[in-house]
């Protein structure tokens, strides 16, 4: 009972917030958007025992990357409300095209009831719970070449973005660079 | 009523269609980011969902390398962006297109 | 030693390598010593290998090196055995006495170093095709010493005549390699090997009589064209184009004779079939002929030498197509030492007259260069055949063995007599124009004998010009002896003994003393006596001059045909046709390319909504086509 309230409090909550990213003209109402999505996703994490995901989610996500994300829209200034109107000759009506040929697939598939969501055996063996011993436990033994290599990864990572921080563009003499 | 698993996933998959829309209607680079997260993190509800109905903790593990996966992507990505603005002075993918043949 | 042989070629290659790097650095004079001292090394090197087989205790070794190209049973393997040991030896030695007396002769070239690349290169080259031990490196080392020759033969490339010349021979050598090839590859797809040890060890078993005629005409054609031998000789003359050391070495010693060389090497192949031999020996008998008469006429004292070479390549060939291996490698051997003597020698006067060529612009030279006359004189009647000098004992033994075969071989007999005789002729004629009578040089020119450098091997040459022929006399055969290890299964042909061989050697050195005889009589005799004989025969002499205006020939016949071939091809041919369907399929792109270019908008979020599309569409057609 508990989850089924929940579920419909931040299921609309949840599409709010990603309406809200679409739909914004203010890059910031947008990031704010993002912010209530992850959260309610983080509510459902911990609704389905997933806790050592759902405290990453909420730090590493809602945390350290939407703060990346405003400093960044600050830092580059576009901060106010911006014009919505498509310039893309064709491209709204494809969208919307695309979009509701999903629906119209989705609803089929919904109505139709023989889709299998899930192929496998469900529901054999214990509930999972991921606490954080329980995902360390496999972390560092089953998933350890993966984990290491996400190490790796992020290094990269921030060299790259060091690198492009220090990047300067060259000035060549009198050419408008990249003319088409 | 319980809250079954399909629930979850067609969230997700509205989440997700959000998501693409939003990347595809928008031009600011910022924005297209923030729906590709959107796309992301459906995907990550999907993970969870499913293996907790699959009895499996693989669905957590994969959402934590997607979640370190997108934080260094966000990294390169926002870099980048940046690059890009100071030397064209926007935001805007549209104006992007010397690519163009 | 044997298994060091391979040093007999890696030190002129190494002497090329390094002369090409720094031969200009180095410089007058040492670059020539080096490149005479890496040659002498393989010389020295072959010497001492060869040691066995003058004992007579050794047979036939193979040296392998490694592996080239498994799948044609080529290998980089050297044979050593007494055919390749002579050949190494004639090369190398010969090779050293005019790498010595190049120092000398090229004095003062401004490209002196690069010469002696070009030497080395050529004596790595034609060590390698002696040494083969299969039919590939046989042929690398053949296509290797043309190309010494072209870039030797236009050495003085800014000479037109000079380029002219190196074009000529390559070309003309290209048709002579193109039946060369086929008879490899027909080798090939008989035997699935090219290796001698197995394709020249018991030939009969696998190559057909009809076969065998095919391979042994094939390696004719390409004999020819490398030996100088009818129809293609016509590169030799104009091969004088080059610095006269270069004639004396590639064309008159050694390069010329690896046609005699391979049908010598081939001789099991042509044991089987008559036909082929038979036709290398008239090949040699009519070439021989030919070139004589054409030698009677010239003016040019290279040219005569020239044409004097072809006649001899034409004895070698009748020797190996009568079976007379022996007999041919023995004429080969002495004439590499008269003829080189020869062409040294006639290096030498030039050198002394200033560039003159010309024979009507010489005489009375005697005097004035006494070891350069007394060592043509030897040459000369060693060529002639007077015994007891080299060229006698060679000659005779092929004459012999062609009287001794009869049959369709008397003729080939008689026409050898008969170029001995004119052979003799034009020889002293040469000489006398050139060091006898009065002096009719040019205005300034001060003759001078030449330096240490070229006259020392004038010398050496000399010497064996008179002692070479003692090594295989019909009272000591030993040269037969030293080669049969090379022919064994291959029935050699022999001169005749007895009462036949004396009379036979009477009248070839007949032949040779009427020569002289007349020559004397009509060059050093009263000039009108002259003037009026020559006049009542003006027009066949006139023939001769001209060399029979074969070059004319062959231009109008082949060049200019040719030319105008390539011209349609060059011009009209590829041009529309070739052009036309290249430029097409470009054009064609470029319409599709214009048609399809608005796809490409280079706006990110069309290509997201393609993509999208994409995804969309897929998992439509998936679900339709059986997920649901």
């Amino acid at each position: 009972m508990t989850e089924l309230v929940l579920f419909f409090i931040f299921g609309a909550l949840a599409l709010v917030g990603g309406l809200t990213v679409v739909a914004a003209r203010n890059p910031v109402h947008s990031a704010m958007g993002l912010m209530l999505t992850l959260f309610s996703l983080a509510v459902f994490y911990v609704v389905q025992a997933a806790h050592f995901v759902a405290a990453v989610q909420v730090i590493v996500y809602a945390g350290a990357v939407m703060t990346l994300f405003l400093f960044v829209i600050m830092l580059i200034g576009v901060d106010k409300a911006e014009n919505l109107s498509e310039t893309i000759r064709l491209q709204r009506p494809l969208v919307v095209l695309v979009g509701l040929t999903v629906v119209v697939v989705g609803v089929f598939v919904a109505v139709g009831g023989r889709f299998a969501w899930i192929t496998g055996v469900v529901g054999a063996g214990p509930e999972v719970n991921g606490t954080a011993e329980a995902i360390g436990d496999d972390l560092f033994t089953t998933w350890l070449l993966p984990f290491e290599a996400t190490s790796l990864l992020l290094i990269i990572a921030s060299a790259g973005a060091l690198a492009l921080a220090f990047f300067r563009p060259r000035r060549r003499e009198g050419k408008e660079e990249g003319a088409p | 009523m319980t809250v079954t698993v399909d629930w979850y996933l067609i969230l997700a998959a509205v989440l997700f269609v959000i998501g693409a829309a939003g990347l595809l209607v928008r031009r600011n680079a910022i924005v297209m980011f923030m729906s590709i997260e959107l796309m992301l993190n459906a995907v990550n509800l999907t993970f969870v969902s499913v293996g907790r109905e699959l009895r499996d903790l693989t669905g957590q593990f994969a959402v934590f390398f997607v979640l370190v996966v997108a934080a260094a992507e966000v990294v390169v990505g926002l870099a980048i962006i940046v690059s890009i603005f100071r030397t064209r002075a926007t935001a805007s993918v549209d104006e992007l297109s010397e690519m163009k043949g | 030693m044997t298994e060091w042989i391979w040093l007999v070629i890696a030190l002129p290659a190494l002497g090329t390598v390094f002369l090409h790097f720094f031969g200009r650095r180095i410089g007058e004079p040492y670059a020539g010593w080096i490149a005479s001292a890496t040659i002498g090394s393989s010389f020295v090197i072959g010497l001492i290998a060869a040691v066995p087989f003058l004992r007579g205790e050794a047979h036939a070794e193979t040296v392998y090196l490694f592996d080239w190209i498994p799948a044609l049973g080529a290998h980089a393997e050297l044979l050593w055995d007494p055919l390749s040991a002579l050949m190494v030896l004639v090369v190398s030695g010969v090779g050293t006495l005019i790498h010595v007396y190049s120092i000398g002769y090229m004095h003062g070239d401004e490209r002196f170093g690069r010469f002696f690349t070009y030497m080395n290169l050529f004596a790595t080259s034609m060590l390698t095709l002696v040494l083969a031990n299969n039919f590939a490196v046989l042929f690398l080392g053949w296509e290797l010493v043309g190309l010494c020759s072209y870039l030797l033969i236009s050495f003085w490339f800014t000479r037109p005549a000079a380029a002219a010349a190196g074009k000529k021979a390559f070309i003309v050598n290209r048709i002579g390699d193109f039946g060369f090839m086929i008879a490899l590859m027909l080798v090939f797809t008989t035997f699935g090997t090219l290796s001698y040890s197995q394709v020249l060890e018991n030939p009969g078993e696998l190559l057909g009589a009809g076969t065998a005629t095919a391979v042994g005409l094939l390696f004719l054609v390409g004999a020819a064209g490398k030996s100088a031998q009818i129809p293609l000789y016509v590169w030799l003359p104009d091969a004088m184009e080059g610095p006269t050391p270069v004639s004396a070495l590639i064309h008159a010693a050694t390069m010329v004779t690896a046609g005699v060389f391979v049908v010598a090497r081939t001789a099991p192949i042509y044991a089987l079939s008559e036909t082929a031999s038979v036709a290398v020996a008239t090949v040699g008998a009519f070439t021989a002929l030919l070139a004589a008469t054409i030698a009677i006429a010239q003016r040019d004292i290279k040219r005569v030498l020239a044409y004097s070479t072809i006649s001899q390549l034409g004895y070698m060939f009748v020797g190996v197509g009568s079976a007379a291996y022996v007999a041919g490698m023995f004429h080969l051997m002495t004439h590499a030492f008269f003829k080189a003597l020869l062409f040294l020698g006639a290096g030498s006067v030039i050198h002394a007259m200033a560039d003159e060529q010309n024979m009507n612009k010489m005489g009375g030279l005697f005097g004035k260069m006494k070891i350069t006359g007394w060592t043509m004189a030897i040459a000369t009647l060693a060529i002639a055949g007077i015994p007891p000098l080299a060229g006698f004992w060679s000659k005779d033994e092929i004459l012999g063995t062609a009287f001794e075969k009869g049959g369709f071989y008397y003729l080939l007999w008689a026409i050898g007599l008969l170029t001995a005789l004119l052979t003799a002729f034009y020889m002293t004629r040469m000489f006398i124009l050139t060091f006898l009578g009065k002096p009719r040089w040019a205005e300034g020119v001060h003759p001078h004998e030449s330096p240490r450098t070229m006259t020392v091997p004038l010398m050496v040459l000399a010497a064996l010009s008179v002692l070479g022929g003692l090594v295989n006399t019909p009272f000591r055969l030993g040269l037969e002896h030293f080669l049969e290890p090379a022919f064994e299964g291959v029935e050699l042909a022999h001169a005749p003994e007895g009462a036949l061989l004396w009379i036979l050697a009477a009248v070839s050195v007949l032949a040779g003393v009427v020569g002289i005889l007349m020559a004397a009589a009509l060059y050093l005799g009263p000039e009108e006596r002259r003037e009026r004989l020559l006049g009542q025969i003006r027009r066949p002499w006139f023939a001769m001059e001209n060399a029979y205006w074969v070059d004319q020939m062959y231009g109008r016949t082949i060049v200019i045909p040719g030319k105008k071939l390539s011209i349609w091809a060059a011009f009209t041919f590829d041009n529309g046709v070739i052009d036309g369907i290249v430029n097409g399929v470009g054009v064609l792109v470029q319409r599709l390319a214009a048609a399809l270019r608005p796809l490409q908008t280079g706006l990110v979020r069309n290509y997201a909504l393609v993509l999208a599309a994409g995804v969309v569409g897929l998992v439509v057609w998936f679900l339709s086509s059986g997920g649901l």
